[in-house]
């Protein structure tokens, strides 16, 4: 494992650098990272083996509570909107989750997919409130009462975002240690048994979806900062699908894979867009068959595989 | 009240037919392969694009218009031979029996692949052909004028549902498909080749749904992101009915063109909400759908 925590203090000093060594890709690294937020929240339902196809709603929701806030209250500090709507997410969350949590498999995915296309429907109709289509603007929020241009807010951010990054993944990583994790894991494995274990599947659930919404919503309010603009496409299903893509594309046996995921895919995309616009998602189909198929681990499991053999989960191991 | 009302049943129920010949696929594919296959839509797309491709060569080659009629046929039946058997053989089959989570992500790569090939092969413009509407004309009842198209469509939808019914109950194919659903260890042992039914009810899903597509281009036109709106239409659909459910697909189809016709008339900024509301609200009460049995088995 020691080899692990090197790498992954390599590659999070190379990411602290990107500001001065590659410019241009500091908003593509800000991106990355806070969709890499919504595919952590995404990996700990698959974990649970459920598939959201409808995670992009709480990434919306995220975002558009930022916007909210700045738009009605004109409370503008960066810390106090990544707060508010990671909490009102959470709230969303809890209260979606308390229904949904009860279903399992294709209903639960179908039922996730519902209630985002319900939410992305009222997003773009509600013209007066949401903006409808146009979606609405989010003027550059201040950082704890000071007033920055444009560019020096983008760097700000990104060292935020670098740095939640950082908090969330040890965080994830004790959470996944802890009793409540492998609880999670476990609804997987063998629900019934954790059941007569006296532990009610309903309550991890509740929890490991209200979690998985505020990550949700921590990342779409990054995005909402540091893009500056609020769409209801954020919360389309195939936005969803994107969000489980990455997920399972970084693997989903550790806190790193997603995020690893959404980084590559984010370089790869902007590497790609102009080479070949059109058929941007075309390779990005054919990436995630192949790592369907040959690397079910994700790129993460490549990192574990030759460093430690026994700590990866598969996605969709048989149930036993 | 019933002048004013015909016309709404009539652009319901030919909504209904559209939504229903997509929605029938997708139940059917799930029922038989236990797979809920998210490309659906594309093939309901591509069908579209092959039709109007079909429909706008008709024209320019100065052939007679009436053609576009088996043009609307042929391209479905042109997607379905071509793509059905390709697809399954090469992913779908792969995923059966896998996680849930796996077979969503394996139809989510082939749904990606597919939109960008068709914005490869038929660009980014909406095509919009409509022929064969314009062909029909429109027959006037009680001074309101009904296109003629549409109960054409009415018609089809019919016929596809007892096409499908007796299918299933009356022949051999449709009691090999029932056996292979019920039983597919059983039915391998009695020597049944289930490898060619998954084919076969694969490919019927897919000539659904592009069927769906060829039908829609004269009233609707046909652009980029149709595959994904009709995907998650279909869905509702097919989760109203109860999945698996062919009767099922066709009274969820009526029920959500009704809500969204209702509120085209009443709550114009509710109308792509609507089929999701009901979808909840159904899905909230019986799980399994309005029809769907607990163990969805059926067909």
């Amino acid at each position: 494992m020691k080899i692990i925590y090197a790498l992954f203090a390599a590659a999070f000093a190379a990411l602290a650098i990107v500001p001065f060594a590659a410019p241009w890709l500091q908003f593509v690294l800000t991106i990355a990272i806070a969709k890499g937020f919504a595919a952590v929240g995404v990996a700990l339902l698959l974990r649970a083996g459920l598939i959201s196809i409808g995670h992009a709603m709480f990434y919306a929701a995220g975002a558009y509570t930022a916007a909210f806030i700045v738009l009605w209250s004109g409370i503008s500090d960066l810390f106090v909107l990544l707060i508010a709507s990671t909490l009102v997410t959470a709230a969303i969350g809890a209260l979606v989750g308390a229904y949904l949590v009860r279903y399992r498999a294709i209903f639960f995915a179908m039922l996730n997919l519902a209630v985002s296309m319900v939410f992305f429907a009222l997003l773009s109709k509600l013209y007066g409130i949401t903006g409808g289509t146009d979606g609405l603007r989010v003027p550059v929020p201040t950082v704890l009462g000071t007033t920055l241009t444009k560019a020096g807010f983008d760097i700000v951010l990104f060292y935020v975002a670098l740095a939640l990054m950082a908090i969330i993944a040890g965080l994830g990583v004790q959470f996944l240690k802890s009793p409540l994790g492998h609880a999670v894991g476990a609804i997987h494995t063998n629900e019934v048994r954790l059941e007569y274990l006296g532990v009610s599947a309903w309550s991890v659930l509740l929890i490991a979806y209200t979690i998985s919404a505020a990550l949700a919503g921590l990342g779409g309010a990054i995005a909402a900062v540091s893009i500056g603009h609020v769409l209801p496409e954020y919360a389309y299903w195939t936005e969803s699908g994107h969000l489980v893509l990455t997920a399972v594309l970084g693997g989903i046996g550790g806190v790193a894979g997603p995020f690893i995921g959404s980084i590559f895919l984010e370089i790869v995309h902007t590497v790609a867009v102009g080479v070949a616009h059109n058929a941007w998602n075309l390779i990005m189909g054919a990436t995630l068959l192949l790592v369907i198929f040959f690397l079910p681990q994700g790129l993460y499991g490549l990192v574990t595989k030759s460093a430690d053999k026994t700590s990866s989960a598969k996605l969709g191991e048989n149930k036993s | 009240m019933l002048d004013m009302a015909l016309p709404l049943i009539m652009d319901a129920l030919a909504n209904a037919a559209l939504i229903f010949f997509v929605a029938v696929g997708l139940t059917l594919v799930f029922s038989v392969q236990r797979i809920l296959n998210v490309a659906h839509g594309s093939f309901y797309s591509i069908g579209a694009y092959i039709a109007a491709s079909m429909g706008l060569w008709l024209i320019s080659a100065g052939l007679n218009p009436w053609l576009s009629f088996p043009a609307l046929l042929l391209s479905a039946a042109l997607v379905a031979m071509v793509l059905g058997p390709l697809v399954e053989r090469t992913l779908i089959r792969w995923t059966y029996g896998r996680h849930e989570a796996i077979q969503i992500l394996v139809t989510f790569g082939l749904f990606l692949i597919l939109e960008d090939l068709q914005r490869l092969v038929f660009g980014v413009r909406s095509i919009y052909q409509d022929t064969p509407m314009a062909l029909l004309g429109v027959t006037e009842i009680g001074g309101i004028f009904y296109l003629n198209y549409q109960l054409l469509l009415i018609v089809l939808a019919l016929a596809v549902l007892f096409g499908m019914r007796f299918l299933i109950k009356h022949t051999r194919l449709g009691r090999l498909l029932v056996a292979v659903v019920a039983d597919r260890e059983v039915s391998l042992a009695m020597g049944i080749n289930t490898d060619r039914a998954f084919v076969l009810a694969f490919t019927l899903g897919v000539f659904l749904a592009a069927l769906g597509g060829a039908l829609a281009t004269p009233t609707t036109g046909v652009a980029p992101g149709l595959g994904a709106e009709t995907m998650v239409l279909a869905f509702a659909v097919a989760a109203i009915g109860g999945l698996g459910q062919i009767e099922g697909a066709a009274v969820a189809s009526i029920i959500v063109a009704g809500a969204k016709v209702l509120a085209v008339y009443y709550a114009p900024a509710f109308d792509t909400v609507a089929p999701f509301l009901v979808m909840l609200a159904v899905l909230l009460v019986r799980p399994n759908g309005l029809f769907g049995t607990a163990t969805t088995r059926k067909i």
